[in-house]
């Protein structure tokens, strides 16, 4: 008796409780965020008004440190529990796709026209995902150190060549003034230096891989223009220009700002601290080492995983997400690239005249994608340590045709990662 | 019949087992695993199926081979040397990379040294690998003896009746109880090339005299950094383990030894000394354990270089594991670590045995 009477209260209880979750289907999602307070904030703002605004679905977040995030996302997709909606690095989306963990975006391309080309990842053919911002590198320096050393200021349309960029630093190191000429941030050997420092050999004319076959390495990695400028990175560190992968990890926070170093290789995300502490400092367009300049994008975007039950549902809140109001939101909250030249004008830094226009520009004109293919991971891995091995002195033509070896062999016991 | 251990012996069975269940759940059946996946191809993430491979990431891995260079030379038969006088020998890729000789193939060069005119080259699949693997047992070799007989002199100097001296034990433990991670952040400030600590120290000392050393940028001073650095953050552990050894020692036998006379050194060698056999024995059996385990220092403070000089076996377990998404690889190198422990553990038993 006094079990029915449990019984039926439960069940009572449960409709109640029940009624307004039957009529919205949940969505998961996953986010690499966590420990970040004003992206978390934007994000939980952009999931609440989604939730808000259909009665059919309902997302919820779950957040987990960068650091950790690839690895739980294989350690979830291992065990069949990914959500639905997945967050993912722009170069490793390929990786990912490959591997059957997205699903291609279930929304028509057209719908993301006008958005930087970094922030759309295409695998295959298909768009798998799409980014709320991209982020661009410049060389940061002081109006006054240009001045006082004597060098004209690089545009976008006659940036430095390579002549004028070590003459530059060739000045700032006779100045006597700075610890270094130039700094890099060579401690930081995780996604930086495929990001910050691929683009250089790009622009000297070589490539981590091939990409008209992204099967293999030789020519693009190891060819004369990669020698020149394997050369040219080496002579950096030998010719004490720039502090090598010793250097104490807060010089790239603050080394510039305390002037220990003329010139700064670095993000966007650093700008706006920058700027704070330093009145006159300029964002110069990478130099051009005679096949362009270049800098990298992609950053993390947004995707469907392949298991998710709901994909047109996942496709609903990226499509919300990816509305100019939110795209500027991030962007005056972190101080990222918005995508959109509309979500730009809406931005403080990024409107026209806007202190960080510069980078929008630099997205726009420089940017090239990190090498398109599921084997990106591991390539990035091999030319980060080829890069760090050059800076400590290894020859150059043996580190490099090491590295081509290392990366065929790599396509070649992975089937050659899908690419006909 | 049956045997006492499993019989008369339930209740020490029913303690055990808890921590047992643990123990095979956690280290026997990944271990178990590990021996499978170093047979495949099996990769962290990839939609192609798994295949047997056999030996193949054990031929990958420790593959060597021997090369002699001849000299180039021109038209003459004459030696082609550079405007230094340098010999020049053809390079070693189109050795590695020509198809008349497959079985070095992808292979590179380890070290080489000069015989005569001619070079001779040792070639290895992975030169890496075996940067790790002797990496590895200098850091143990090292490690071993200094950080054992140092813990061992701690031990006797706090082993008095003295005012405060659980302040000096204090002291001692602490970096044990600070993590591994955090020292290591801590260290690569004080080894800093620029301005760290220790620097600034020598050069204080030497009236400027001394030049700034860049020590966990340059090559031949990073992995003696490295164990300096692992030497004193652990020191303070084994010191309480021999502290313990040494409080075991009966007092009556260091007065029988006062009554006859013995010197301090006497009474160590003839007293302390044997007292603390199987001590000694646990201290060696960890130090090397723990020597051969070498990787959050690693990871934090080098990254495995300058040019290789910090690469341990433990660190390119992982880093191949997961960072390259060889899981094959990286399970490969687990077991030949464990084969090499397991030798040695043997062997450190055989040596240390009763006589």
């Amino acid at each position: 008796m006094n079990l029915t009477k449990h019984l039926a209260g439960v069940v009572i209880a449960s409709t109640c409780l029940c009624v307004p979750a039957l009529a919205q289907t949940k969505l998961t999602m996953w986010y690499h965020g966590a420990g970040n307070e004003v992206e978390s904030r934007t994000l939980n703002q952009i999931v609440s008004d989604f939730n808000a605004s259909q009665s059919d679905w309902a997302v919820t977040i779950e957040s987990f440190p960068e650091k950790s995030y690839n690895d739980s996302v294989a350690a979830a997709a291992l065990a069949g529990n990914l959500p639905d909606i997945l967050d993912v690095d722009g170069p490793v989306m390929p990786n990912w796709a490959w591997a059957g963990y997205l699903q291609p975006l279930p929304i028509d391309e057209s719908e993301f026209a006008d958005f930087l080309p970094g922030t759309k990842g295409v695998w295959d053919g298909k768009l798998y995902s799409v980014g709320l911002w991209d982020a661009a590198v410049a060389l940061f320096a002081r109006q006054s150190t240009l001045d006082e050393l004597g060098l004209r200021t690089p545009t976008l349309d006659k940036p430095w060549s390579r002549e004028e960029f070590m003459a530059a630093l060739d000045a700032a190191k006779a100045s006597g003034k700075y610890e270094f000429a130039l700094d890099l941030g060579m401690n930081d050997q995780a996604e930086w230096y495929s990001y910050a420092f691929s683009p250089f050999l790009q622009s000297f004319g070589g490539d981590i891989v091939d990409r008209s076959t992204y099967k293999t390495a030789e020519g693009a990695l190891n060819g004369e223009a990669a020698q020149a400028f394997g050369k040219w990175w080496q002579s950096l560190f030998t010719g004490g220009y720039a502090p090598g992968t010793s250097e104490d990890p807060a010089d790239q926070q603050t080394g510039f700002i305390d002037g220990k170093f003329a010139f700064q290789w670095n993000g966007n995300w650093r700008a706006v601290a920058t700027m704070e502490a330093v009145d006159d400092v300029v964002f110069l367009p990478a130099p051009d080492f005679g096949a362009g300049n270049k800098i990298g994008a992609g950053s993390w975007q947004f995707g469907v995983s392949a298991k998710s039950k709901h994909p047109e549902g996942a496709a609903e809140f990226i499509k919300f997400a990816a509305q100019d109001k939110y795209l500027a939101a991030f962007s005056d909250g972190i101080g990222l690239i918005p995508p959109t030249p509309s979500a730009a004008k809406m931005t403080k830094n990024y409107k026209d005249g806007g202190p960080l226009a510069v980078f929008f520009d630099l997205s726009k004109a420089q940017a090239l994608v990190r090498p398109v293919t599921p084997g990106y991971v591991v390539q990035a891995k091999v030319f980060t340590k080829a890069l760090a091995d050059i800076a400590n002195g290894a020859d150059v033509a043996d580190t490099l045709d090491a590295a081509v070896d290392e990366i065929d062999a790599d396509i070649e016991s992975n089937g050659g990662y899908g690419h006909r | 019949m049956t045997s006492k251990l499993t019989l008369s012996n339930r209740t020490g069975w029913t303690f055990a087992l808890p921590g047992l269940a643990l123990i095979v759940t956690f280290i026997v059946l990944p271990f178990l695993f590990a021996i499978g996946l170093s047979l495949t191809n099996q990769r962290l993430l990839s939609p192609n199926a798994t295949q047997f491979v056999a030996s193949e990431n054990y031929r990958q891995l420790l593959g060597l081979g021997v090369v002699t260079l001849e000299p180039e030379r021109d038209d003459a038969g004459e030696v082609v040397r550079d405007e230094a006088g340098e010999i020049q020998y053809p390079r070693l890729r189109e050795i590695t990379r020509s198809e008349a000789y497959p079985q070095y193939r992808g292979m590179r060069e380890w070290f080489r040294w000069q015989s005569g005119e001619n070079v001779i080259v040792v070639i290895a699949s992975d030169v890496v690998f075996m940067k790790a693997l002797v990496n590895t047992f200098l850091f143990v070799l090292v490690v071993a003896p200094v950080q054992g007989g140092l813990a061992l002199m701690l031990a006797l100097l706090i082993n008095q009746k003295l005012r405060g001296i659980n302040i000096f034990r204090t002291i001692y433990f602490m970096p044990v109880v600070v993590s591994i991670v955090v020292v290591s952040l801590l260290w690569r400030f004080i080894y800093d090339g620029q301005n760290g600590l220790l620097n600034s120290i020598l050069q204080g000392l030497t009236f400027g005299l001394f030049q700034p050393v860049d020590w966990l940028g340059n090559p031949s001073t990073a992995l003696p950094a490295v164990m300096a650095m692992s030497i004193w953050q652990a020191v303070g552990f084994h010191m309480v383990i021999w502290l313990a050894g040494l409080q075991m020692i009966s007092p009556t036998l260091y007065e029988a030894a006062a009554i006859e006379g013995a010197s301090k050194w006497q009474t160590f060698r003839y007293v302390t000394w044997p007292g603390l056999r199987n001590t000694a024995v646990l201290v060696l059996v960890v130090i090397t354990m723990q020597g051969f385990a070498l990787f959050a220092q690693i990871d934090v403070m080098t990254n495995g270089g300058p040019l290789d000089s910090t690469q341990t076996l433990v660190f390119q377990a992982v880093e191949r594991g997961y960072g390259k998404q060889d899981i094959s690889g990286g399970s490969t190198i687990s077991v030949i670590l464990f084969a090499i422990v397991l030798a040695i553990s043997l062997t450190q038993r055989w040596l240390t045995r009763e006589r």
